[in-house]
């Protein structure tokens, strides 16, 4: 298995000589000189193989680290003629006109961070109602199949998502969903602007609402997890002194399990922030910010994927890569958030 | 209303809730996958596999962009891989509790998550705009960046799970580390790193993102690495917004072919890391 090979003198059991120290001697009870020669030449070997292997597994980790600051350093360089030409005034500019060259950021932060609140406000009760689901209420010999589908649907590539919206959920709300949605809120100050205007099918609403489907199976799968390193034994003791399956999910499961619960939730805004294929599907495209949901608008990831191709110009190029800096740089923040929550509670179940 | 009905409700009510959510929730997905075998199946014929994607108004099949998705995602796994391990296994193996290792998670398991269109973009500004062009080698390079994260963290996650009696008792008999690591704790940990590798390219083969602006797209069938590319995703994109039914309907069915592909990476996957955890 390993290549020491006994020299056949060493076999032998050749006589002691001089110049065998003293590790030798313990080892093979003296071995001849030529043999001890064989025998440093094959270990040096080794443990230059050694060497080696521990320095490139090292290289190995460390370009893990310069492809981040690559990925960084390269956004920073596209996104450079861009940055000189609209300074600051690129993250709150509405206008994004290619053919005078004028462009900003705003409309599409917007609906970057407008779709993804949508998808968090549905994704994040009914994904943590899943989890209660499977490890307070669902009947046992369901828990693993159902945990299994969902963790399998998390797989799903998000383009399937998307062509999904684009002709199937799109249609629907335009035809049924959304007007009802202008008639009930027509009247009520607030909502009337959030839900005004003509029922194009597509727009911020309907791409929060596949963000939310996406990252569902995401939420409830980590808060699943999450849930399942509470100790029985905290769970057990409310159950004895009399509590019922929702008292012991508010007050021990949930506050137990808050950092990684929060966590699991920041990783599923993570997703939804920078998702590009289902959203881009149904957003609409349009670089405006509308005070209406119902409207089509953009994110950061859709117009890069839209318009990236057919970019003429350095500074459109240039804008677009800035828009991509800006969308990295949000998600960085958000996931190492998530991260260091999800690290923390799993120090505190180790 | 007594303190204990009120409890009682309080409970019916919020159980009934997650029993709701529960089913709201898997209704949707179901739905999904519904439509999406219906509308798939529909368009399955031999002409899907052995035809050239079509122009509009013709008939076609899809061969060209199986196989581009094919090369690239090889090719991207066969980089991404080796790359991956080596890291994982220095992070599980050589510096377990330094720095470096506990920097390289952090970032490891964000890239993990990063938006893989930046991850295109990165690979635009590095390859393709020095080349001049869009070419199918850069595509395979975005998907290769996509799947070091993925097969670092299994890596390091099935090293750690090896026993450290196994290492000891190896390096007891005079092995040293470099096979300590090679022929032992990667035999232990087999299973475990094929399902990674398998997670990996379930992962990107239906990356989107970042082939838009890397590989591009081919109408034609090709095998020339330094040219653009076609490759299921990217086809799916364009046929499914373009206005033209025959292209829509191959959209769904290039759409049914990745989630089937995905779908049996992943159970695979499950099935190789139970197998081996029962076995022990």
């Amino acid at each position: 298995m390993f290549s020491i090979e006994p020299s056949p003198r060493s076999a032998n059991g050749a006589g002691g000589e001089a110049g065998s120290d003293m590790s030798e001697v313990v080892l093979q009870q003296a071995a001849p000189l030529s043999v001890a020669a064989d025998r440093t030449r094959v270990l040096s070997r080794l443990a230059l193989v050694d060497r080696l292997f521990r320095q490139v597994t090292r290289a190995a980790a460390v370009i893990v680290l310069v492809i981040l600051g690559g990925v960084i350093v390269s956004l920073v360089y596209g996104s450079w003629p861009a940055m000189k030409a609209f300074g600051f005034g690129f993250l709150f500019s509405q206008s994004w006109n290619p053919v005078t060259e004028n462009f900003g950021a705003l409309p599409a932060i917007y609906g970057t961070v407008m779709t993804s609140i949508i998808a968090m406000l549905i994704a994040v009760p009914v994904g943590l109602g899943i989890a209660i689901f499977l490890t307070e209420l669902c009947p046992y010999v369901l828990r693993r199949p159902i945990g299994t589908a969902i963790e399998l649907l998390a797989g799903i590539p998000s383009i399937i998502y998307g062509i999904w919206g684009l002709f199937v959920l799109a249609p629907f709300l335009q035809s049924h969903v959304q007007p009802a949605l202008i008639a009930a809120f027509g009247d009520i100050p607030v909502f009337s602007t959030l839900f005004a205007g003509p029922p194009y099918g597509i727009g911020m609403l309907t791409a929060g609402f596949i963000l939310a489907i996406m990252v569902l199976p995401f939420i409830a799968s980590i808060s699943r997890d999450v849930f399942e390193t509470v100790p029985l034994v905290l769970k057990e003791a409310a159950w004895g002194i009399g509590a019922t399956t929702w008292e012991v999910t508010r007050y021990v499961v949930i506050p137990y399990t808050r950092v990684g619960v929060i966590g699991g939730v920041m990783l599923g805004l993570g997703r939804a922030l920078g998702e590009t294929m289902a959203v881009t599907f149904v957003i609409g495209n349009a670089h405006k910010i509308s005070g209406s949901l119902l409207a089509p608008g953009t994110t950061i990831s859709a117009t890069i994927a839209n318009e990236f191709t057919e970019a003429v110009g350095d500074l459109y190029t240039s804008a677009l890569i800035e828009l991509g800096l800006i969308l990295f740089f949000i998600t960085f923040v958000v996931l190492a958030v998530a991260r260091y929550m999800l690290m923390r509670i799993e120090q505190k179940s180790a | 209303m007594s303190l204990y009905a009120s409890r009682r409700s309080a409970n019916s009510i919020a159980t009934t809730l997650c029993w709701v959510a529960a089913i709201f929730g898997l209704a949707w997905l179901f739905v999904i996958l519904g439509v999406l075998l219906y509308e798939g199946v529909r368009g399955l014929s031999p002409a899907v596999f052995s035809e050239m994607t079509p122009p509009p108004g013709s008939a076609g099949g899809l061969l060209n962009a199986i196989a581009g998705s094919l090369v690239m995602t090889a090719i991207g796994v066969a980089v991404g891989t080796p790359l991956g391990m080596l890291a994982g296994t220095y992070m599980a193996e050589y510096g377990r509790h330094t720095k470096l290792t506990m920097v390289v998670r952090f970032i490891n398991d964000i890239l993990l998550s990063a938006p893989s269109i930046v991850v295109g973009l990165f690979v635009y500004t590095i390859l393709v705009h020095p080349m001049g062009h869009f070419s199918a080698i850069s595509g395979a390079v975005a998907l290769a960046l996509l799947v070091v994260p993925v097969v670092v963290r299994t890596t390091e996650d099935m090293l750690l799970l090896v026993p450290g009696s196994m290492r000891e008792a190896a390096t007891a008999l005079g092995a040293p580390r470099a096979h300590v690591v090679g022929k032992v704790a990667y035999r232990a940990a087999k299973a475990g790193l094929i399902t990674g590798v398998l997670l990996a390219v379930a992962r990107v083969s239906g990356e989107t993102a970042p082939l838009l602006f890397t590989a591009l797209n081919n109408q034609f069938w090709s095998t020339d690495l330094a040219a653009p590319m076609a490759s299921l995703p990217v086809v799916i994109f364009q046929f499914a917004l373009s206005p033209y039914k025959d292209w829509q309907q191959l959209a769904w069915t290039g759409a049914l072919l990745i989630t089937v592909a995905v779908l049996a990476l992943s159970i695979a996957a499950r099935a190789l890391s139970a197998g081996r955890r029962k076995s022990k």
